[in-house]
C-alpha cells in the first residue's frame, strides 16, 4: 500500500459527509487546513502507520478535548473576549468527579449532569462579571482561574481524592467496539464531531451572526438591536459547558490528576489563533478554530517523531506558532 | 478521488508557504541584538537521539555512596523507619539549643510548596506529628508557593520576628535557598533542613532519605535484571532542570548504558496523565512495542500502564512509585513492576528531630533515613484499599491520631 | 483653552481662581486613575491590621514593613515594564521565561569573579533589549497579535532554558549577592531602592518624554496616532524593549537574592500573569491609553500586603488563591463602576 493511498483513506474516514464543506473552507480561508494537511502527510512519511485507521483515530481521540475546548474558546474570542479559566475548570471537573463518584458507577450520570451545570454556572459568572460589571474578561477569567484552582483543592484538602468509576472513564477512554476496518470508534471522536456540527449550526443561526457582529463592532451591533451583553454571556456559558465536556473526556482518558488542566487555556487560544480567529473579535470560523486544535496536536506528534524531544520542543513550537500566525497576517494583508 | 488530485499541489503550495513563514520569522529574529536569536537554526541541527550528556550534577562519589547505603542496616526501631538512621556518623551536641521552656514551644516551618500530592501527604503527617507532640504549643507553617524569592523573605520574617523556638526549612531549590538558610543559622534558633538540601552545613541537622541516585538505580536495576539485552526502554521524566530529579535520571542512565539496554526515548511528561498516555501511545506506534518503562516519579504511572491497555498490548516491566493508585493496580492486574520510594515519612522525622534538639538530645549532623523499595514480595503490606489514589504508602502515619480520615481515607 | 489675563483680575476673581485651582487639584488627584488604587490599598491595610491584631499578631512593625517592601521588589520591577506595554494596548507574556533566562545568564557570566559583575549586567541588559526588540518586531512587522507573539516568545525562551540548563546555575559573586540582595540602609533594603529608581525612570519616561506621550497616544488609538503621523511601530518596539529590560533587571535582582540562577524562578513566581494582574489592579486599562506607573506601584503593594497577611494568618495556598482572585476581580469591578459614573 502506498503512503499516499493510506493517507487518503485516513482522510476519508475523518472527513466523511462534511468533506464538501471542509473542502470549500479549504479553498477559501486555507492556511490552517493546508498546514494541517502538510503535518498529516509529513507525519505519515515519518511514520506510515499514522494514516491507518486505528492510529489515526487514536490521534483524533487524543485531540478531541482540545478541539472541544477550542470551539468553546472560539465563541468567547469571536465576541471580543478572553477565557483564561478553562484550564482550571477542566481540573475542577476531574477533581470534583473523583471526589463525588468515589468509584460508584451508579453516581456517574448525576455527577456528569452536575459537572455540566458547574461549567454553565462558572461560564455565566464569567460572562456576568465581564459584561454587566464591566471587568475586562482577561481579568475576570484570570481571577476565576485563581478562585477555581484554590477552591477545588481547598475542598479536597490539597490532593485529589476518591476515584472515577469505570463507566465515567469509558467516555474518554472507550468507544463503539467491533466496527469493521476501524475496530473501535471512540466516544470522544463522536462527541467531537457532534459538537463541531452543532457549533457550525449555531454559528449559522441568528446567535452566530449576532456574536460576530458584537465582536466586530459592539456599538453598531447594539444599535442594530443585538442584545450584546446577553450574547456575550451566552458565549461564556458555552465555553464553560464545553470545558466541562473536555474535562469529562480528559478525566476519562488520563484518570485522576491534579495537573490535568494546566496550560490548556493557552493551548485553546493558540489553536483558535492558528485557525485564523482574530483576538479582539469579529473574525474567524469555528471549523478553522477546531482545525487549529488538530494542527496543534499534530504538531506535538510531529515534534515527537522528528526526535526533537524534550528540551527544544518548546522552542520549535514557539517559532512555528509565531510563523504561522505571522504568515496568516501577511496573507490577510496581501488580500487587501 | 479528489483528495489525491488536490494533495500534490496543495502540499507543494503549503511547503513554500511554510518556508516563507519561517523565513520571515528568522528575519525578525535575525535583527535582534541579543545572542538568543537563532532558535530555529539550533532546533534543526539534528535529532537528539542519545540520552543527553552526563548531567553537570552527576557526582560519582555521591552515587557510589548512595548505592552502598541501600544495603546498609539502619540504626533504630525497625517498626518505626521514620526514627531510623543510616550510618549516622557525626552526632551534634544540641545542649546549647535546649529550650528554656519545658513546653509551649513555637515551631516554625517554611514549606517550599504544597503543590503536589507527595508534599500534601507529608504536610498532613507533619502537622499530625506536631499536634501529637505535647511540648509543641504552636506549629506555624508558611507556604512559599514554590517561589524561591518568597521563601527567602518568609525565612527572613521568621528570623527577624523572633517568635520561633526552632525553624524547619524544606527548601524549594537546593542552590538558591543557601544564603537565606545561612542567615537563619546566624540567629540563635536551631535550623532544621529536610527533603532537598542546601549547599551549607550550617543547619543543626539535615534530614533526607538516601537520595535520587538510589531511586533511579533501584528502578533501572529492576529493568536491567528483567529485560533482555537490547530491549527497548522508554524513560519518562517530569521536568528538566530540577536538580532533585536530575539525580534520579543520572542514577539510571549509567545502568542502562552498561547493561546494553536500548533507551528509545527520554520524554518529559510535566506530571500530566493525559500527556503521559499520549507519549507512550506515540512510542508504541513508532516502536511497535516496548520492553520496559522507567519513570522518575510515579504520579502518572497508572496512566502509563493504561496506554498499553488501550493499545491492546501487554504491560511490560514498569517502574512507578509508592502511590496508592499504582500499587492497587499492580496488585489487581498482576503487573511486573517495582516501586522505588522517596520516603514520605521524612516529614514526620523533621518534627521528631526538632523535638530532640529542643530537649537538648543529640542528633546526627546528616540524618539519612531508609528508602525502601516496594517489590512483588512486600507489595501486599503497602497496598491500602481504603486510602485515596494519591496516598503515599510510605506515609509512616498509621499510628498517628486522626488516621485515616485526616489523610483522606475511610 | 481659556487664558485669564492677570491684569484684569479683581481680588474677588483672584480668590475664585484660587478656589478653582484647589478644587481642580482635588479633582485632579481624586480623578487620576491611581486614586482608587491607593484607596483600596489603604482599605486593605486597615482591614489587614484589624484582622491580624485580632488574630494576636502585629502588623505595622518595622520588621514587617521591611518585609513587605522586600517582597514587592521582584514583582514590582517587572510590573513597571508591563505597565508600559499595557498602556500601549499590548501585553507581554514572555517576561517570566525571560526572568529565568536572565537569572541564569547573570550567574553564568559572573562565574564567581567580581570583575565580571559589570560585564555580566551589560550582557544581560543587551539580552533583554534583544528579546524586547524581537517581540516588538514580531508584533509590528509580522503583525502577530501581542498575546500570541509573546506567548510564542515564552515558549522559545523556555526551550532555550531547558536545552541549556539542567538545574540551578551557580556563579553569582558573594559581594554582588550581598550588595543587591541583602544590604539594608536602615530599614530600607537596597533592592527596594533599585525598585524605586527603576520606577522613577519609567515614570519620568512616560510622563515627560515624547516617547511617553506617544505610548499613551498609541494606546488610546493606534489608528488615530498613525493617521496623525506618529511612527507607531517605533513606539511599540521601544515599549517592548523597555518591558523586557525591566524583566531582565528583575532576573538580575533575583540572581543576587538567590545567589544563583534557576530555570524555574520566573515561571514559579508566575510573573507573567501576576504582573498583568498587578498592573490592572493599579488601575491601568487593559485596552491601553489610561493609567500609569503610580497606580501599578499601588497594585503591587496591594498584592504584597495580601501576601503578608496570608502568611501571618497561615492561610494555605489554596485559600490564598481564592482570596487573591476575588480581590482582583472586585477591585477592577469597582474601578469600572467609577469610570462609568464619570462617563
Amino acid at each position: 500500500m502506498s503512503t499516499e493511498n493510506v493517507s487518503a483513506s485516513g482522510f476519508g474516514a475523518d472527513a466523511g459527509d462534511r468533506g464538501k464543506r471542509i473542502l470549500s473552507a479549504l479553498l477559501s480561508t486555507g492556511t490552517i487546513f493546508i498546514l494541517l494537511l502538510i503535518l498529516w502527510v509529513w507525519i505519515t512519511i515519518l511514520n506510515p502507520t499514522f494514516a491507518e485507521p486505528g492510529p489515526f483515530l487514536a490521534y483524533l481521540k487524543r485531540s478531541a478535548p482540545l478541539v472541544i475546548l477550542a470551539a468553546g474558546a472560539y465563541f468567547v474570542l469571536v465576541s471580543g473576549n478572553f477565557d483564561l479559566s478553562v484550564g482550571s475548570l477542566v481540573t475542577v471537573m476531574v477533581v470534583v468527579a473523583a471526589r463525588l463518584i468515589e468509584g460508584e458507577p451508579s453516581r456517574t450520570w448525576p455527577v456528569i449532569l452536575l459537572l455540566l451545570v458547574i461549567g454553565a454556572v462558572v461560564g455565566f459568572a464569567n460572562g456576568f462579571i465581564s459584561t454587566i460589571l464591566r471587568v475586562p474578561s482577561f481579568i475576570t477569567t484570570l481571577g476565576m482561574l485563581l478562585i477555581l484552582n484554590g477552591a477545588v483543592f481547598w475542598w479536597t484538602g490539597g490532593a485529589p481524592r476518591g476515584a472515577l468509576s469505570e463507566n465515567f472513564r469509558s467516555i474518554g477512554r472507550q468507544g463503539i467496539e467491533g466496527i469493521p476496518w476501524i475496530e473501535q470508534l471512540p466516544w470522544s471522536v463522536i462527541l467531537m464531531f457532534v459538537i463541531g456540527a452543532a457549533s457550525v449550526l449555531l454559528m449559522r443561526a441568528d446567535f452566530g451572526r449576532q456574536l460576530i457582529a458584537t465582536g466586530d463592532n459592539e456599538r453598531a451591533a447594539r444599535l442594530s438591536g443585538v442584545r450584546v451583553d446577553r450574547v456575550r454571556i451566552l458565549a461564556f456559558v458555552l465555553s464553560g459547558v464545553l470545558a466541562a465536556v473536555a474535562g469529562i473526556l480528559l478525566g476519562g482518558f488520563g484518570g485522576v490528576s491534579a495537573q490535568v488542566g494546566k496550560g490548556l487555556e493557552f493551548d485553546a487560544i493558540t489553536a483558535c489563533v492558528l485557525g485564523g480567529v482574530v483576538l479582539g473579535g469579529g473574525r474567524g470560523s469555528v471549523v478553522a478554530a477546531m482545525a487549529g486544535a488538530l494542527t496543534l496536536e499534530a504538531l506535538f506528534t510531529w515534534l515527537n517523531l522528528q526526535g526533537i524531544s524534550g528540551a527544544l520542543e518548546d522552542t520549535v513550537q514557539g517559532v512555528i506558532i509565531i510563523g504561522a500566525v505571522g504568515f496568516a497576517a501577511y496573507r490577510l494583508r496581501g488580500a487587501r | 478521488m479528489i483528495w489525491r488530485r488536490l494533495a500534490g499541489p496543495a502540499a507543494l503550495l503549503a511547503c513554500c508557504a511554510t518556508f516563507a513563514a519561517c523565513g520571515t520569522t528568522d528575519d525578525g529574529g535575525g535583527e535582534t541584538a541579543g545572542g538568543d536569536s537563532t532558535p530555529a537554526a539550533t532546533a534543526t541541527e539534528g535529532p537528539k537521539t542519545d540520552l543527553g550528556a552526563n548531567s553537570e550534577f552527576f557526582n560519582q562519589e555521591d552515587y557510589d555512596k548512595q548505592l552502598a547505603q541501600r544495603t546498609a542496616t539502619p540504626e533504630g526501631p525497625a517498626d518505626k523507619p521514620w526514627e531510623q538512621m543510616i550510618e549516622p556518623g557525626e552526632m551534634v551536641d544540641t545542649s546549647k539549643y535546649k529550650a528554656k521552656k519545658a513546653d509551649n514551644w513555637n515551631v516554625c516551618f517554611s514549606n517550599a510548596a504544597n503543590d503536589n500530592p507527595w508534599r500534601q501527604n507529608g504536610g498532613i503527617t507533619m502537622k499530625a506529628e506536631a499536634d501529637n507532640t505535647p511540648e509543641i504549643g504552636k506549629f506555624t507553617v508558611v507556604d512559599a508557593e514554590a517561589k524561591d524569592d518568597k521563601q527567602i523573605s518568609d525565612i527572613e520574617a521568621m528570623v527577624s520576628g523572633g517568635k520561633c523556638d526552632a525553624i524547619i526549612i524544606a527548601p524549594n531549590t537546593t542552590a538558591t535557598l543557601t544564603p537565606a538558610v545561612e542567615k537563619a543559622c546566624e540567629s540563635d534558633v536551631p535550623v532544621i533542613v529536610f527533603d532537598r538540601g542546601v549547599q551549607t552545613d550550617c543547619p543543626v541537622t539535615f534530614i533526607h532519605p538516601i537520595g535520587g541516585y538510589a531511586f533511579g538505580a533501584d528502578a533501572a536495576e529492576f529493568l536491567r535484571d528483567n529485560v533482555k539485552e537490547g530491549g527497548k526502554i522508554l524513560a519518562l521524566r517530569i521536568l528538566p532542570g530540577v536538580d532533585v530529579l536530575e539525580t534520579r535520571w543520572s542514577g539510571a542512565k549509567g545502568i542502562f548504558e552498561e547493561a546494553g539496554l536500548n533507551v528509545v526515548g527520554v520524554e518529559f511528561t510535566d506530571g500530566d496523565a493525559a500527556k503521559t498516555k499520549s507519549i507512550v501511545s506515540d512510542y508504541l506506534q513508532r516502536e511497535g512495542s516496548l520492553d520496559g518503562v522507567w519513570m522518575d516519579a510515579g504520579a502518572t504511572a497508572v496512566a502509563m500502564t493504561e496506554a498499553f491497555e488501550d493499545a491492546g498490548q501487554e504491560i511490560p516491566f514498569v517502574t512507578g512509585e509508592d502511590q496508592n493508585d499504582f500499587l492497587t493496580k499492580w496488585k489487581e492486574d498482576g503487573l511486573k513492576a517495582i516501586a522505588p520510594t522517596y520516603s514520605n515519612f521524612q516529614w514526620r522525622t523533621a518534627i521528631i528531630a526538632t523535638t530532640k534538639i529542643l530537649k537538648g538530645e543529640e542528633v546526627p549532623k546528616e540524618w539519612i533515613l531508609p528508602q525502601p523499595k516496594i517489590t512483588q514480595e512486600n507489595l501486599d503490606q503497602y497496598v491500602k484499599p481504603d486510602m485515596p489514589p494519591l496516598y503515599y504508602a510510605l506515609c509512616g502515619c498509621e499510628d498517628l491520631p486522626g488516621f485515616p480520615q485526616k489523610w483522606g481515607g475511610k | 483653552m481659556t487664558v485669564i489675563d492677570p491684569s484684569e483680575q479683581s481680588p474677588g476673581t483672584r480668590a475664585a481662581t484660587r478656589k478653582e485651582r484647589v478644587a481642580g487639584w482635588r479633582v485632579g488627584v481624586l480623578a487620576s486613575p491611581a486614586a482608587p488604587v491607593y484607596g483600596a490599598l489603604l482599605g486593605i491595610i486597615i482591614i489587614a491590621w484589624i484582622v491580624v491584631t485580632i488574630d494576636g499578631g502585629e502588623f505595622l512593625t518595622t520588621g514587617n514593613i521591611v518585609n513587605m517592601l522586600q517582597r514587592s521588589v521582584a514583582l514590582g520591577i517587572v510590573s513597571l515594564g508591563q505597565t508600559v506595554v499595557i498602556l500601549l494596548g499590548s501585553l507581554d507574556l514572555s517576561v517570566a521565561a525571560l526572568i529565568s533566562l536572565s537569572s541564569l545568564v547573570t550567574a553564568q557570566q559572573m562565574d564567581g569573579q567580581s570583575g565580571n559583575v559589570i560585564p555580566a549586567i551589560v550582557i544581560v541588559l543587551l539580552l533583554g533589549a534583544g528579546v524586547g526588540l524581537a517581540n516588538g518586531l514580531i508584533i509590528t512587522k509580522l503583525r502577530v497579535n501581542a498575546f500570541i507573539a509573546t506567548l510564542g516568545m515564552a515558549l522559545i525562551l523556555g526551550g532555550i532554558i531547558e536545552n541549556g540548563w539542567s538545574g540551578p546555575q551557580g556563579g553569582v559573586t558573594d559581594g554582588f549577592s550581598q550588595d543587591l540582595g541583602y544590604t539594608r540602609f536602615g530599614v530600607i533594603p537596597m533592592s527596594f531602592i533599585l525598585f524605586a529608581v527603576v520606577a522613577a525612570i519609567v515614570w519620568f519616561v512616560l510622563r515627560s518624554t515624547r516617547f511617553g506621550y506617544r505610548v499613551y497616544a498609541v494606546g488610546g488609538s493606534e489608528d488615530v496616532s498613525k493617521l496623525s503621523g506618529l511612527r507607531t511601530h517605533r513606539t511599540i518596539i521601544g515599549a517592548h524593549i523597555l518591558c523586557s529590560l525591566t524583566a531582565v533587571i528583575t532576573g538580575i535582582f533575583l540572581a543576587s537574592r538567590l545567589k544563583a540562577g534557576t530555570p524555574t524562578v520566573g515561571a514559579d513566581g508566575g510573573y507573567d500573569l501576576e504582573s498583568i494582574a498587578a498592573v490592572v489592579l493599579g488601575g491601568t486599562a487593559l485596552t491601553g491609553g489610561r493609567g500609569g506607573v503610580i497606580g501599578t506601584i499601588g497594585g503591587v503593594f496591594i498584592l504584597a500586603v495580601l501576601d503578608n497577611v496570608f502568611n501571618q494568618l497561615e492561610f494555605n495556598s489554596f485559600v490564598r488563591d481564592v482570596v487573591r482572585g476575588i480581590v482582583i476581580i472586585a477591585a477592577v469591578a469597582i474601578y469600572a463602576r467609577r469610570q462609568e459614573k464619570k462617563a
